[in-house]
């Protein structure tokens, strides 16, 4: 069913859906808008499109704690310090970061499931918002992905002075209960939103991004662009850093770690990058030598690999962060167009 | 700036015609307006690509590093604030100069699209460099700018417009030139600060760190042939730590490790995605280098030594840490 709120009380509803969990929503920090913990002072944007980093981090954050030992003379001790238990909502998550879940449940869900990850979804409302302003750098329309209608616990709309709240699962109808006295029956209202969802696609159909094709982009052609000539081309001004790997929503590759505290161990596991040069490293050395090949694996993986072992879905969502971060602007998209079809040119 | 690009493109062609030089470093166009990417052009046709204006901020100076280890020759096009960055390569012969040949580009103060998009531009279709102005068309309207508002934090505090290094130049005469501010007044303002709430100052920038390095591997003085973050058994590896407080030293380490050679050309926070002022840091530093040891501007020429690698016998002691009031 249908809810809205007037705009002004928003400040109340972030109240209500903070008690006894935590609240994290696009915030400014020092000018820059990332997901964070709510609190009455924080500075909510939610009129900022991409926050810098995804939704990802609820789920798969940078850091987790796996377990701790201390050593005390000849006695060590293991102490448990996971804190994936932890009830949350994550507040305004856009459909390409919604979508972006999908793609790290059949990573973290498959067999052997990964009992953080499982544990953070299970903990976790995910309410998403429509983008009423889409940007050049978003194509996520090309996933299939909707703009206008994201998937979600419960959707949400701001339409002129309004939050337009659509409750879509059992978790969202959970969530619902617990914020309901404050919303109107808004059901009268469906034509409303329904020009507002048209106005989105009209403007996702005119993004310049939007009209790129993954035709050729499955696993059958695998061999074709692993051995394609233009990976040195497009890979020889990638600087090696991990920044699109760590804006991307759907980027999971991770690395487990000791950290000597020096009076004991915590062991974590943290964000790893196929961008650097300690990637999968084992005793013979980095399987990928050179940046060429690390460059060609970020892609080879989303475009090809990851499709081809999970029926077809790509492990891009479009968000475009990674084409708005890129210190020498190379990206997937410019990816795309390089090894896809003729259209594209 | 376009006349700039005209020049370039001319040139390159005729170099590469001539046998002069065997590759092009510039950068190429791209999807949009602003997004250039560094390139290289080894024919006269691939030129056509060659684009230079407001965003053609990413320094070509640190390619050269891999590049001049290849046969032959490679033209570069480097920005006035890119030569300093240049003559410092080639002062700790990272880079052969023999294998270069430096075209010194006019330069109008490269945009910050980070600004831009802060200012509420979004859907960007195409821009116009036009003067001293900047005309956004958006898929929600056209947007006007200064470009004075608009620029990159370095080019706001630019050192000059004066090319340090080249061969030959590529300057038009009617470039449009702006009025910079002075670089240590932020480093002033810290200054000012009690430590606690430089410390505060300091924890809150470096928090928002996601430790991708790209600050590192876009700084032309981080030149290590292996970075000890790169270094699994240094027990300090790239990457996010389960401690915050380490995540922060990456950063101080940095900084120090750069200290009397930073050419403050301000790529690590140009490439920062978190907008963290990391220059800052460095600018502390050659604040105090230019009090303790005199005026030094690292990159300014090839030859001589930098205040610390030489060893004067007034020097200042390390006692006045304590005398400045530190702790």
């Amino acid at each position: 069913m249908m809810l809205k709120l007037s705009i002004e009380k928003m400040g109340e509803l972030f109240q209500r859906l903070a008690e006894g969990r935590k609240l994290y929503l696009p915030l400014d920090r020092g000018g820059q808008v990332d997901f964070g913990p709510w609190t009455p002072e924080a500075k909510v944007r939610l009129d900022r499109l991409k926050t810098i980093k995804s939704a990802k981090d609820f789920f798969f954050p940078q850091t987790e704690n796996i377990v701790s030992f201390k050593r005390q003379g000849k006695d060590i001790s293991i102490i448990e310090n996971r804190d994936a238990e932890e009830p949350f909502v994550v507040f305004g998550v856009r459909g390409c970061d919604a979508r972006s879940l999908d793609v790290l449940d059949r990573v973290f869900l498959c067999d052997p499931v990964d009992s953080f990850y499982k544990a953070r979804r299970e903990n976790g409302v995910v309410v998403s918002m429509a983008c009423s302003e889409p940007e050049e750098t978003c194509f996520c329309s090309i996933f299939g992905i909707d703009a206008a209608d994201p998937q979600g616990d419960v959707v949400t709309y701001i339409i002129g002075d309004f939050l337009y709240w659509d409750e879509r699962t059992d978790k969202g109808r959970a969530l619902t209960e617990t914020v309901k006295s404050l919303f109107s029956d808004a059901s009268g209202d469906s034509s409303l939103v329904e020009r507002s969802r048209g106005e989105i696609r009209d403007i996702v159909s005119r993004l310049p991004l939007c009209s790129l094709s993954l035709e050729g982009f499955d696993g059958s052609a695998l061999k074709e662009k692993f051995g394609s000539p233009l990976w040195s081309e497009l890979s020889q001004a990638c600087v090696g850093c991990g920044t699109c790997t760590y804006v991307c929503p759907t980027c999971q590759c991770y690395d487990i770690q000791d950290f000597d505290t020096g009076h004991g161990i915590r062991r974590f596991r943290c964000w790893d990058s196929c961008m650097y040069s300690d990637f999968t490293l084992m005793a013979h050395g980095n399987p990928r030598k050179s940046q060429v090949e690390r460059f060609r694996q970020r892609f080879m993986h989303k475009l090809i690999y990851f499709p081809a072992n999970n029926d077809g879905m790509y492990s891009c969502v479009g968000c475009g962060r990674c084409v708005a971060k890129c210190p020498i602007s190379m990206n997937i998209t410019k990816v795309i167009k390089a090894l896809g079809v003729e259209v594209n040119v | 700036m376009r006349r700039v690009r005209d020049m370039m493109r001319s040139r390159a062609g005729e170099l590469l015609k001539d046998g002069a030089v065997t590759r092009v470093l510039g950068w190429k166009s791209g999807e949009f307006y602003y997004d250039p990417t560094p390139s290289f052009f080894d024919t006269e046709e691939s030129l056509d690509e060659l684009v230079y204006n407001g965003f053609s901020a990413a320094m070509l100076s640190k390619y050269l590093i891999e590049a001049t280890k290849k046969e032959g020759r490679v033209l570069v096009f480097l920005k006035p604030c890119d030569t300093y960055s240049f003559n410092h390569l080639l002062k700790e012969h990272k880079v052969d100069r023999e294998k270069t040949y430096v075209i010194g580009v006019g330069c109008g103060g490269m945009l910050d699209i980070e600004k831009l998009r802060a200012l509420g531009v979004k859907g960007i279709e195409s821009m116009e460099e036009l003067g001293e102005n900047l005309v956004i068309h958006t898929l929600y309207g056209d947007k006007k700018f200064a470009r004075g508002d608009v620029l990159l934090e370095k080019c706001a505090t630019c050192k000059g417009l004066e090319h340090k290094a080249s061969d030959e130049l590529a300057v038009p005469d009617e470039l449009w030139e702006w009025e910079t501010s002075d670089r240590f007044a932020r480093v002033s303002e810290l200054e000012g600060m009690t430590s606690g709430e430089r410390f505060a100052f300091w924890r809150g920038e470096l928090s928002r760190c996601i430790r991708c390095n790209a600050c590192r591997n876009a700084c032309p003085v981080c030149s290590c042939n292996k970075c000890v973050f790169d270094n699994p058994r240094s027990g300090v590896i790239a990457k996010a730590n389960a401690d915050t407080f380490e995540e922060n030293m990456f950063h101080i380490i940095r900084a120090f490790h750069v200290a009397g050679r930073c050419t403050d050309c301000g790529e690590c926070s140009r490439v920062c995605p978190q907008n963290i002022p990391l220059h800052l840091l460095n600018r502390k530093f050659i604040k105090d280098i230019n009090a303790f040891y005199g005026e030094y501007q690292s990159g300014e020429s090839v030859d001589g030594k930098s205040p610390l690698t030489e060893f004067r016998t007034g020097d200042v002691e390390p006692g006045i840490v304590h005398e400045r009031g530190g702790a």
